[in-house]
């Protein structure tokens, strides 16, 4: 495939819940595009489906995350990961894309140390000698300013931004094209955070992987991803570069949300947050989902669902912006 | 000078870790002397392991401390002897705490647990005028109409809300000092300031003090009056929030603040090149437990523990190194001498 072609495109995305008062659709006709060595930050609230979407882009939505693609397609690299068979898929994970989970010390078996759990990845999904494996452990644990004296630790006696530098070493083991992140730093303190954060940065750089990035804070990520998604109530809200949307929003979501944080070095002023919570999937409001928590809404808002719109090359979810499609 | 509502002497709390062979002593807290006053909001930050939920248990009375004192309207906590006397500071200083969904009994409706301390505490009012109270501390704290609210049960409402319901619980007390660890932290970027801005609220109309317990110096700013920065179970600086978080004395809490993100800040990475490795409190050495990450470190460092001295008017620094001078150590300087080009 040629340079230029999206390492990553998903289209028409949808994926739901089974429960008991009916199907809960998580991700909603979900389309977006990833460039090769992009940085996507996705961002939005508990419930709003960035964690289901990152899952089902990774196919790990078997149990205990029971949820099923009901529609669309994921092709990345050209295949349709969504119709691949599990044996496929072992081909792709941890070669071409792998996954950083959110908590390192759930995601680490805290009974083998950080070598044997290299080498089970390694075993798993390549031919490597066992010395191979060795010197590759050590490599990828250098690569984020680890001392390889620590494959031979437990994820005990790591500090907590060590594990999650331990995973991201293990995510490089075989330089794959798409490193997708559920929160990573989330579990860290804000010096932890930063500098993991640069770290990835400067890997990317490097190594030139696309990084797909999932997080509530979307200040984490203001200077760091090349272009931001939010994300309200399993649709698209809004997706653009990451500076205009902190510059200049354009959902009336994304801007109650970048007015939800505290400044830190801005004018002391009072904020008000969002009215009323997110709303519950099960039942999703009528018309635009945002509606009910909306400083703008009008009728049209409450009887018509908005559609993406585009505006300068953005995408928007808001009747605000209908003139401006083009 | 006039008592303030709390103030701490030397407050210490070592555990004992490890087995008998290997017996070490994890220092949460060292020596650690602050005051809350009437109706102020105190903030207490510092990173995971610092020691500020330690210093909220330790207020709480869930702990005892190792050393020091914990002085209540002047009055020794540590003296308290009577099952009254104890009854009394738990409803005078209560907690809410950090997970609104763990913290409040899911088999009971939302009254349920603010009846019960109403009972507690508050013994002369009558079973109508409990009800009546369990409706005004509801209402307090923003659950409209609270009579319906008190109905519901847990899973019925919000993360936002039932926080809220941790605060009327604590509000229904008639509380002087309300110990809040990390109360927004588990809720929703979009209602965590309304939660923010509640606190403001009770510290306003109900006169109540808070200890607010968080990692997040932004927001810290955004509600204190004060601000305390633990490092490595010591306190290490202390004073005015808007002063101690624009113009930072000491080289942790520049650090700190230099971490945090802020999208209205212009582009570029301040990136602090830090190591980030926490420090050692398991049978610490003598010495500033911040000198292996401190870029101002000197040789004093490595030997004498710095003690918290007063900078100017109603700010304390525990650094060997820092001057009441803006110019000489300013946040400013320490980010541009660390700023990297961009990434």
């Amino acid at each position: 495939m040629s340079e230029r072609e999206p390492l990553l495109v998903v289209r028409d995305l949808s994926v739901a819940y089974g429960s008991d008062r009916g199907t809960v659709v998580a991700v909603d006709h979900v389309d977006f595009e990833l460039a090769r060595g992009e940085f996507l930050a996705i961002v939005g609230e508990s419930g709003c489906g960035k964690s289901t979407l990152l899952f089902a882009l990774t196919r790990l939505l078997g149990p205990p995350f029971s949820g099923e693609i009901i529609g669309g397609e994921v092709l990345f690299k050209g295949r349709d990961m969504v119709t691949l068979g599990e044996r496929q898929m072992r081909s792709i994970r941890w070669r071409d894309m792998s996954v950083v989970m959110q908590s390192a010390m759930n995601a680490l078996n805290p009974v083998l140390t950080i070598a044997a759990q290299m080498r089970d990845v390694c075993e798993a999904h390549s031919d490597m000698s066992a010395d191979e494996i060795r010197r590759r452990s050590e490599e990828v644990l250098r690569l984020v300013s680890i001392d390889p004296v620590h494959l031979r630790s437990y994820p005990h006696q790591l500090s907590g931004g060590m594990r999650q530098r331990a995973m991201i070493a293990m995510a490089l083991l075989f330089t794959p094209d798409l490193v997708v992140m559920d929160e990573p730093t989330s579990a860290l303190d804000v010096v932890a955070q930063r500098s993991l954060i640069v770290q990835i940065k400067e890997l990317q750089a490097k190594l030139g992987f696309a990084v797909i990035f999932v997080t509530h804070d979307m200040s984490l990520v203001s200077h760091f991803s090349d272009r931001l998604m939010v994300m309200y109530a399993g649709q698209i809200a809004e997706v653009g570069g990451t500076r205009r949307i902190f510059d200049k929003p354009l959902h009336p979501y994304t801007s109650g949300l970048l007015e939800a944080f505290p400044s830190i070095r801005g004018p002391n002023t009072r904020l008000t947050g969002i009215p009323g919570s997110p709303p519950n999937l099960a039942r999703p409001p009528a018309g635009c989902r945002f509606s009910p928590r909306c400083p703008h809404v009008t009728d049209v808002c409450r009887a018509h669902e908005p559609q993406l719109v585009d505006v300068d090359g953005d995408e928007v979810r808001c009747v605000l912006y209908n003139g401006r499609a083009a | 000078m006039t008592e303030p509502l709390l103030r701490t002497e030397g407050l210490t709390r070592h555990f004992g870790i490890g087995g008998l062979v290997s017996r070490q002593t994890l220092h949460a807290v060292d020596d650690v002397s602050f005051t809350i006053g009437h109706g102020e909001i105190v903030a207490l930050v510092g990173e995971s392991g610092s020691g500020k939920s330690t210093i909220a248990r330790l207020v709480a009375r869930v702990y005892r401390p190792t050393r020091g004192e914990i002085y209540f309207e002047g009055r020794p906590v540590s003296r308290l002897r009577t099952r009254r006397q104890r009854l009394a500071y738990s409803g005078d200083v209560p907690m809410v705490f950090q997970d609104p969904y763990s913290s409040i009994n899911p088999a009971y409706r939302v009254s349920h647990g603010i009846a019960r301390g109403i009972k507690l505490h508050r013994r002369e009012l009558s079973r109508a005028e409990r009800r009546r109270e369990v409706e005004r501390v509801l209402e307090a704290v923003g659950l409209v109409p609270g009579r319906d609210i008190a109905r519901k049960f847990p899973y019925e409402l919000s993360g936002g809300q039932r926080q809220r319901i941790g605060f009327a619980q604590a509000l229904a007390f008639r509380p002087k000092l309300i110990i809040a660890d990390e109360p927004v932290s588990m809720l929703d970027v979009s209602i965590r300031i309304g939660i923010l801005n509640l606190m403001s609220e009770l510290r306003e109309r109900e006169g109540v003090s808070f200890l607010y317990i968080t990692h997040d110096v932004a927001s810290a700013r955004y509600i204190s009056d004060r601000v305390l920065v633990m490092y490595g179970a010591h306190l290490v600086e202390e004073g005015p929030s808007e002063e101690v978080l624009q113009r930072p004395k000491h080289p942790y809490t520049q650090l700190l603040l230099s971490a945090v993100p802020d999208p209205r800040a212009e582009l570029g990475i301040s990136d602090t090149s830090d190591v980030g490795e926490p420090p050692k409190v398991v049978d610490p050495s003598e010495g500033c437990r911040f000198r292996a990450r401190c870029p101002y470190r000197i040789a004093t460092c490595d030997t004498v523990t710095p003690l918290l001295r007063e900078l100017s008017a109603a700010r304390r620094v525990a650094c060997h190194v820092a001057t009441a001078d803006d110019s000489a150590n300013d946040f400013a300087r320490l980010e541009s001498t660390h700023r990297r080009a961009e990434v």
